[in-house]
């Protein structure tokens, strides 16, 4: 933390000072530094988050929101505090509006599960965009098998954009539920949820945010926004696995049924009836990620002393400067040239699969995703099967996307 | 380049990536099938004329990596004129190789051309790019019919 203090004290963003924060970034691969650009995968973790598992395990573990000891109201504490860090950061109203759950999936999951069970009929339609994850495209595609509901995409331009115009066509009088995604995992696109969230709106219908790539890149101001639902995940965060969020508004979470049934969501339970606990503990059935829960709060905590805007300017930087510089080679194609995009970059290799591609960076120890990045549905809109992916977190620098730059340079040479 | 990574992509095997042999669809062809890998999408279709149980002719189409596509142009040049059995035979010493089981200099030898993937052992998530093209060959064979995965 001290680290992150002192950065904050001068007021300016020193890359090289936040390295040295997480342990992972001086290991060697292939004799090579690592150069670590597979960030929307995952993040790599400061070392107070780390630490911060330790500290739990070492002195504080015990159940929650159960026993009466010691160790019980600490580990208690500590994790509705963290709660209250999650709150403030999305700037929720409300911490009954932070359910904690393993991970974007599971929170999609669950308002897939509880809306779907609530709040749709046979008959009823969705909207998701053509280019969602496929965790915002299978839960509801198992909803659908249970009623008969529609799920309408929105389609995708060449640039990899959605016209808000399209977007409005497909709302009818039977679209229960708006559900897109923030950031492309696969595109970098920003997609205008600002506007989104306007017209759905204006029709009654509330929205779902998939944020996993959305919080750790930009401000998400969840009243600003007025979205619904947002869904993230800890580990894209500097956070650990296994955790994630899912805001909702108090309202509509109230009016949903719950996901899962066990301890802790209840408050009463004989075997004839059961009533369920209130906000957010009727969303968090069985014992929670503890340990887990409580590290995310200390990410968060990391993340917001060196802030969002001088993170965001710095991604911002190396996203442009790696576009510029990948664009320049005549065999490189990107994928997703959005007007508004973030620290993702996806392209293509003429004649180079992007296996091979990842395989030679491994070489030169820069890890990239290669593949189709859960999106099958925009690797077929591009008619591509699949790409090499490099994306930034706030600890990369121009010098790695030098490397990556050269690593790929050195490939076009030994296949030509 | 490094030595593990030269070893991987042997000049064999970026050439055959570059030209692929046999890469058309066969009109005639009386068995066929089609092979797929999900976690990296590399798809092949391939085309076999079998006659009195040999394989008279080969042929392919599909994308993937430079070692799927080198795998599936090389088995189509060598299975061609053998017989079914012979040609089992072969992938499965094929499989020996790339899984780094068979070790023996001179059984290595014996499987010609096919040596070059000998390197593909010391990267184990590339096997089944290696393999992808043998296993759609073996059934193709059998003539299955249906869509081979690699993920069973
Ligand atoms: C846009 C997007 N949505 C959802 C997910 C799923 O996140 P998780 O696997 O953490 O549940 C990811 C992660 O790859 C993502 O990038």
């Amino acid at each position: 933390m001290n680290k992150v203090i002192a950065n904050n004290d001068v007021n300016v963003f020193d890359v090289e000072k936040i390295r040295l924060d997480f342990p992972i970034l001086s290991i060697k691969v292939h004799g090579k530094p690592l150069c670590y650009l597979d960030n929307a995968a995952t993040t790599q973790k400061p070392k107070v988050v780390i630490d911060k598992l330790v500290e739990y395990y070492t002195s504080m573990n015990a159940n929650i929101h159960r026993g009466v000891h010691y160790l019980s109201e600490l580990s208690t504490k500590a994790f509705e505090d963290s709660r209250i860090k999650i709150k403030n950061f999305l700037n929720a109203s409300s911490e009954r509006e932070i359910i904690f759950t393993k991970g974007t999936t599971d929170s999609i999951n669950l308002v897939a599960s509880s809306f779907g069970r609530g709040k749709l009929k046979d008959g009823d339609e969705i909207i998701i965009t053509g280019m969602e994850h496929h965790s915002n495209i299978v839960p509801w595609q198992l909803v659908a098998k249970e009623k008969k509901i529609k799920i309408r995409v929105v389609p995708i331009t060449d640039t990899g954009e959605i016209v808000l115009e399209e977007f409005e066509k497909l709302i009818n009088e039977k679209t229960k539920l708006v559900s897109v995604v923030y950031v492309s995992n696969s595109l970098g696109t920003v997609n205008p949820v600002e506007d989104i969230i306007k017209i759905a709106h204006k029709h009654n219908i509330p929205v779902l945010l998939d944020g996993a790539q959305a919080v750790q890149h930009l401000n998400v101001d969840v009243q600003k926004l007025d979205c619904d639902f947002l869904a993230l995940s800890g580990h894209k965060i500097y956070g650990p696995t296994g955790i994630g969020i899912l805001y909702g508004k108090e309202k509509l979470l109230n009016e949903l049924p719950p996901y899962q049934g066990g301890g802790d969501m209840i408050s009463k339970v004989t075997f004839e009836e059961t009533t369920f606990n209130s906000l957010p503990y009727k969303f968090e059935a069985g014992t929670s990620n503890i340990a887990d829960a409580i590290a995310l709060g200390t990410a968060i905590d990391y993340f917001s002393a060196i802030g969002i805007d001088a993170i965001a300017k710095h991604e911002g930087e190396l996203l442009d400067y790696a576009t510029e510089k990948l664009s320049g080679l005549k065999e490189v194609r990107i994928i997703g040239n959005a007007k508004r995009k973030s620290s993702v970059l996806s392209f293509v290799i003429e004649n180079i699969h992007p296996h091979d591609v990842g395989t030679f960076l491994d070489f030169e120890g820069v890890a990239i995703r290669t593949g189709h990045h859960c999106t099958q549905p925009v690797m077929d809109r591009y008619n591509i099967p699949a790409t090499s992916r490099a994306s930034f977190a706030m600890y990369n620098t121009k010098e790695e996307v030098d490397i990556l730059v050269g690593g790929v340079k050195k490939i076009i040479e030994v296949f030509k | 380049m490094d030595t593990e990574l030269r070893e991987l992509y042997q000049q064999v095997i970026l050439d055959h990536n570059k030209s692929p042999r046999n890469f058309k669809k066969l009109e005639n062809a009386n068995h066929t099938a089609e092979g797929y890998n999900p976690l990296c999408g590399d798809k092949i279709n391939l085309y076999l004329v079998i006659e009195d149980n040999v394989v008279k002719d080969v042929s392919f189409q599909g994308s993937g990596c430079a070692i799927s596509k080198a795998s599936a142009s090389l088995m189509s040049s060598i299975v061609k004129g053998k017989t079914k059995e012979e040609a089992e035979q072969i992938f499965v010493k094929f499989h020996d190789l790339v899984t780094g089981k068979l070790t023996d200099e001179a059984a290595i030898e014996e499987l010609g051309k096919l040596a070059v993937f000998a390197g593909v052992r010391d990267f184990p998530a590339r096997v089944k790019c290696a393999s992808l093209a043998w296993h759609t060959l073996i059934s193709a064979l059998k003539d299955e019919q249906n869509v081979v995965s690699t993920e069973e």
